[in-house]
């Protein structure tokens, strides 16, 4: 457990905004106790969690073609984002505590499919395919317009979780733009997650220590690896997912609403001028000498380099 | 004709692959090392399904075949043989024959417990003077009113000691030689059965090997399993999968040698260079990673006409002889690529190197694959 952590409100300098209840809240509280409608029962008994995923190439070093200057992605298997796959971990954990249900959204080629194959059978109840031709070649912000599109399509969701960031683009900025979109309270490098009496507490990783935030729902998280394990697909879960089809649906941009010239290359502003691979320059320097001698070269060489 | 895993088994080899890297890998050197039974590890390769691959799903299982199991096998065998092997033993060598031969009330007995991991299972062949000579074995199992009494011994029994179920092949006095021999369940706890002696291995070191003890165990005519005086065909159609089973397990051992290899390889600089960049390193590498692939195919073939109901004695044969000749093959030569490192224990290669032996040698030996194999080829 993280020191600091009080009860109620914000604080070391916990963004402001986050204690104000959230705009957007479409789900307002219900008398306690009292379940509502067939499906739903009390929002807070039963929650509705949307998880953002993306298949990423199966390497912690991708690789930049040097003439082009684009990822390589050929010959390398997808997989799904691990930070993603914290995510899923995650809502399929509040799901076992508070009840409710777990859709799985990506934004993809039709390889992508495997990638919600994975955590349908990790346990998520449904699975989402965004996937259309208008789609490709979509920045962060195209992306973010496409996911908080299909978000508002299928939700109501009480909690939207995502990985912090993917491995091959490394951005972050998916999270934070999907909640901007849906206008609903965010936290962001998120290691510790509770819920309880409807108000979502999150612990954050911050460079100097930690932050404890609390945030009525609905409200989106980014998560790190280190908030949990994720649980490994079971054989019986892999066979379940593969062959029951309505667990997975596909969704173009007409599905969804979404506009054409908002997504994809068109629905994206940013453009890319140039991506190159850093050119490693280390070098290795062997000290001489007896152990003094050496530790007095190793003291003279920091202290040269204002390491010391 | 398609080389490609399905959509499950494509997840389903993904989900081994990463319990062998996060949960063998780590633990399989010091597991090794004490000759400490993989008890976590079959613990959790229970709770994600690797226990009843075989078993139809009305029994707990996940109904599937010899080449799910075969997928599952070579990622857990890349990790940590010993782990491999007894779940090999369990699925292949147990769950199946009782799929296969027990009866309803067997069935509905043993095999939710053994799916579920609840029970692991051993099987016992092997005796003291029956090894290769399958036939000759000498465990007696006499009829006494509605009960057969065993008396005998088991060597060389995988999960002999830790087992909850063993099916044990005894000779029922019947006929001489293959016909006398039935196949019975014993479980563990019956008076007069006991575990003897441990054996102390060169490699598999975690897997359990045990003597089995049976005197005056007497066990209910309801433990036979299959028909009396069918044993012996139990017991050979049973190795045919098992078969298969090793040859996975060598082609997980294999490929582990290979990926230390490649990955050492790039790293280790001599004369200014990678050695990498040497041909006589690539030429094992490339040696290494052809059979390996050639090793696959013969094992999923193998587990394709097993699967398919068909005739496959010699396809299994095919696969374990030249699945476990490559393990040993590239263990050989993964030592080879790392020097004088890759024989201290600071290297995975050297327990690799180790492990990789058994295969040639259980569940039928190098020589007696190529008895299987040219009876066939020459009938």
């Amino acid at each position: 457990m993280t020191s600091g952590r009080e009860k109620g409100g914000i604080h070391s300098g916990g963004q402001p905004g986050l204690s104000q209840p959230a705009h957007g809240v479409y789900n307002p509280p219900l008398p306690a106790g009292k379940p509502i409608g067939p499906g739903r029962v009390w929002r807070f008994l039963s929650m509705e969690i949307a998880v953002l995923v993306k298949q990423v190439p199966d390497t912690a070093e991708v690789k930049i073609d040097p003439k082009t200057g684009t990822l390589i992605r050929e010959g390398v298997e997808g997989v799904v984002n691990p930070e993603d796959l914290n995510a899923v971990e995650a809502a399929l954990v509040l799901k076992a505590r508070h009840g409710g249900c777990v859709t799985v959204l990506t934004m993809g080629p039709p390889q992508a499919r495997e990638a919600l194959l994975e955590t349908l059978a990790m346990g998520a109840d449904r699975a989402v395919h965004l996937t259309d031709k208008a789609f490709a070649g979509a920045d962060t912000l195209a992306t973010s317009y496409t996911l908080g599109k299909a978000v508002e399509k299928l939700g109501p969701f009480d909690l939207v979780i995502c990985g912090r960031q993917a491995i091959d683009g490394d951005t972050a900025q998916i999270g934070p733009q999907v909640a901007e979109y849906l206008g609903i309270p965010q936290a962001t490098y998120v290691q510790e997650i509770e819920i309880r009496d409807g108000v979502l507490r999150a612990v954050r990783r911050l460079d100097a220590g930690t932050e404890t935030i609390e945030t009525p729902l609905p409200a989106l998280v980014t998560v790190l690896g280190s908030l949990n394990s994720p649980r490994l697909p079971t054989v019986p879960g892999i066979i379940d997912a593969c062959s029951s089809k309505d667990r997975l649906s596909v969704m173009n941009a007409a599905d969804i609403g979404a506009r054409a010239e908002k997504t994809g290359l068109r629905g994206s502003p940013t453009v890319v001028w140039k991506t190159e691979t850093p050119k490693s320059e280390r070098r290795c320097e062997m000290l001489k000498g007896s152990p003094a001698v050496q530790a007095q070269a190793l003291a003279a060489i920091l202290k040269k380099r204002n390491l010391s | 004709m398609d080389f490609d895993l399905t959509e499950d088994q494509e997840i389903i080899r993904r989900s081994a692959a990463e319990f062998a890297d996060e949960v063998l890998k780590p633990s399989a050197s010091r597991i090794d090392a004490n000759s400490e039974f993989p008890a976590e590890n079959i613990k959790a390769a229970a709770r994600l399904g690797f226990l009843g691959v075989l078993v139809p799903e009305e029994f707990g299982g996940s109904g599937l075949g010899h080449m799910e199991l075969a997928i599952i096998l070579e990622e857990v065998n890349r990790g940590c043989a010993s782990t491999g092997v007894t779940l090999s033993v369990h699925n292949s060598l147990v769950c199946s024959p009782i799929v296969r031969f027990g009866s309803d009330a067997q069935k509905k007995k043993y095999l939710p417990k053994l799916s579920s991991g609840e029970w692991l299972g051993a099987y016992a062949l092997s005796e003291p003077n029956a090894g290769t000579d399958a036939a000759s074995i000498s465990l007696s199992a006499r009829e006494s009113g509605s009960r057969f009494v065993l008396n005998g011994t088991k060597t060389m029994i995988s999960s002999g000691s830790k087992a909850d179920v063993v099916i044990v092949m005894a000779r029922t006095g019947d006929a001489p030689g293959a016909k006398g021999i039935t196949a019975f369940i014993v479980e563990k706890g019956t008076q007069g059965f006991k575990p003897g002696a441990k054996e102390d291995k060169l490699g598999i070191r975690g897997s359990d090997t045990s003597e089995l003890i049976f005197e005056d165990c007497a066990v209910p005519a309801s433990a036979i399993l299959g028909r009396r005086g069918e044993g012996f065909k139990i017991a050979m159609s049973t190795l045919d999968g098992g078969r298969i089973g090793i040859g996975a397990q060598s082609v997980g051992i294999a490929q582990a040698c290979l990926d230390e290899s490649v990955r050492y390889a790039k790293e280790r600089k001599q004369f200014g260079q990678p050695i990498a960049s040497f041909q006589a390193i690539q030429w094992k590498i490339a040696e290494m990673g052809t059979r390996i692939d050639a090793s696959r195919l013969l094992v999923r073939r193998a587990a394709f006409l097993r699967d398919a109901d068909r005739p496959h004695t010699r396809e299994s044969a095919m696969a374990k002889l030249f699945a476990s000749r490559t393990a040993n093959l590239c263990a050989f030569e993964a030592m080879q690529v790392h020097g004088g490192v890759g024989y201290t224990k600071e290297f995975a290669v050297e327990r690799l190197f180790r492990d990789a032996r058994i295969t040639e040698i259980y569940e039928g030996t190098t020589e007696v694959q190529n008895i299987v194999i040219s009876r066939k080829l020459l009938e």
